[in-house]
């Protein structure tokens, strides 16, 4: 069908019967009817509507509505040679009377009525037309789901899933949720490990429906995958390794407000849907464009729940400390992830300490912990610091940067401990890599990150320790900026 | 209902067949009678063309060929052979 719906010449009506202006104008259409000019009247809702016009062409299916972008019913159009020329909404007499030549055209109505919603342009319908007749071409290829199969066995069946239910990716959800970004559909974001499969915003959108996220999430998404494709993030080392990690993405700046992440109660847990669905969307864009699955490529021996998901945002607005996001280059104002490639969650319990002084050695005992007790430089760690512990910092004048220093300070490991064998654990640092070295710091440098979030009660900040090859050998964090 | 792929369709649309085992040296093989008529006398000699070559044989029956095998049976021969051979018609 055309863009005029297959008509060249004279009046095009679309109208409904649950309009009240377009029963109105019942008589109006049959005056028009009897003209010389030929009238196609379109019915949104009930092809007996109006009774006083022949021939209505029933368009429930909203086709017509779709082509002739129907926003307002009644419209009237006028077409000379398969061209519009002319076009009203609503009942307006003297426009209809002029556009028609008809000069007693409604006698006897009001002078004018606004008229209603078209239902082609009713929440969600419109996205539905547009894949159905309109112009969105997909590149992914077409499953068929029989009808009497149940579509969320069928995803389970063909290994879509990381183990809990998808949302079934079908083109009209896939279509809405790439409204959430200006980026091309077709734009390939990078090579997926561990099979380097490419990845395009088409893929992504689809991974990110069966996920759950909302449109307006798709943009953290993309920029998720393309730092998890950054090569000091070593994504496909991230997978593969026996040890526990996973990429734990944080949100930063205007972005992660506007789309409700939550920084605040129960930060790192469950129950707010961006930040549930971004972190499982990147999990699931790895597990299904790269092919990366449990006891396959990716050969944990024990990984941990936040490889289902993990994502959160570092609360700002509470924060009298630098975002992360700054620390990192950014602009104050950019919004931005950071992916860290970690483990669970380690809790620190400290509900006496009132001075820096005292919260940060409890800080430096549990960030110790880190891979074992007795290893250093090896994994790096992101300490989560809750609003009633950074209190205790604001009040002093610490910045982060002053509680980095200390904690440097502190977490210079005495050698004689840290050595294989001392203490009679086998596991340690090498006393060749130890040198004559008496002191070694814990963290390389740049391998302690530091983020506010957390609930307003609750003397409980929290430990994430890093991949056991954190660094240039395997994994640094990365940060990337999101774009709409 | 038409869903779009969300993999990097490497993979053929339709799932392939699980390889078969290049031997069955070591491998346990169930016998699936489904409760047909002469299934069991086809499973009998199947059963004794293994034995003879001295691969492990279980033996299993469906309640009724009409109805898809129980959940606990399904889970049951799963969990006891590498490899199944079903009498799938009389």
């Amino acid at each position: 069908m055309s863009a005029t719906a297959g008509i060249r010449e004279g009046y095009v009506v679309v109208a409904k019967r649950d309009c009240p202006t377009c029963v109105l104008v019942e008589p109006v259409l049959a005056e028009l009817a009897r003209s010389t000019q030929p009238l196609t009247v379109f019915s949104q809702d009930d092809p007996t509507f109006p009774a006083t016009v022949p021939g209505v062409r029933d368009d429930r299916a909203l086709e017509a509505s779709f082509r002739l972008r129907i926003e307002t019913v009644p419209t009237l159009i006028k077409l000379e040679g398969g061209r519009e020329v002319g076009r009203l909404v609503g009942w307006q007499r003297d426009e209809w009377r002029a556009l028609t030549g008809l000069n007693s055209l409604g006698e006897g109505l009001p002078d004018w009525r606004p008229g209603c919603g078209s239902k082609s342009v009713e929440p969600g319908v419109i996205d539905e037309l547009e894949v159905k007749y309109g112009e969105v071409k997909f590149a992914a290829r077409r499953v068929d789901i029989d009808e009497h199969e149940d579509e969320a066995e069928a995803m389970h069946a063909r290994g879509w899933s990381d183990g809990l239910p998808l949302v079934p990716p079908t083109p009209v959800r896939v279509h809405r949720m790439l409204k959430g970004t200006k980026r091309d559909p077709a734009e390939v974001i990078g090579n997926v490990p561990p099979d380097l499969a490419p990845v395009t915003v088409e893929k992504i959108a689809v991974n990110a429906v069966m996920a759950g996220c909302k449109p307006e999430y798709l943009p953290v998404v993309i920029a998720a995958v393309e730092a998890a494709l950054m090569e000091p993030f070593a994504m496909h080392g991230v997978l593969a390794t026996t040890m526990f990690c996973g990429p734990i993405v944080i949100v930063n700046g205007p972005k992660a407000r506007a789309i409700g992440m939550n920084a605040r109660g129960n930060a790192l847990g469950q129950g707010n849907r961006a930040n549930a669905t971004i972190g499982r969307a990147l999990q699931l864009v790895i597990r299904n464009v790269g092919g990366g699955r449990p006891q396959e490529v990716d050969r944990s021996a024990l990984g941990h729940p936040g490889k289902y998901t993990f994502c959160f945002a570092e609360d700002e607005e509470g924060s009298c400390w630098e975002p992360l996001s700054v620390e990192r280059g950014f602009a104050p104002g950019a919004s931005t992830v950071t992916l860290f490639a970690g483990d669970g969650v380690h809790g620190v319990v400290d509900q006496q300490s009132r001075t820096p002084e005292s919260l940060a050695r409890s800080f430096a005992l549990t960030l110790r912990s880190v891979n074992h007790w007795k290893l250093a430089q090896s994994g790096d760690a992101i300490l989560v610091v809750s609003p009633e512990h950074e209190r205790t910092f604001r009040e002093a004048g610490w910045n982060k940067a002053r509680l980095r220093q200390e904690l440097d300070r502190l977490l210079m490991l005495p050698a004689e401990e840290m050595v294989r064998g001392a203490g009679g654990i086998a596991e340690g640092i090498p006393a060749t890599a130890l040198a004559d070295k008496k002191r070694i710091p814990k963290f390389r440098q740049g391998g302690l990150l530091i983020v506010r979030a957390g609930g307003s009660a609750g003397m409980f900040s929290a430990v994430i320790a890093g991949w056991g090859a954190s660094g240039a050998m395997g994994s640094s964090p990365v940060t990337r900026e999101i774009t709409e | 209902m038409e869903l779009l792929d969300p993999t990097s369709e490497r993979s053929p649309l339709k799932r392939p067949r699980r390889a078969p085992p290049g031997s069955l040296d070591g491998l346990t093989v169930g016998l699936l009678d489904i409760s047909k008529a002469r299934g069991d006398i086809f499973l009998d000699r199947v059963e004794a063309l293994l034995s003879a070559r001295g691969v492990a044989v279980k033996r299993y029956k469906k309640p009724t060929f009409t109805r898809p095998a129980p959940n606990d049976l399904g889970q049951k021969i799963a969990s006891e052979v590498d490899v199944v051979i079903e009498g799938l018609a009389d």
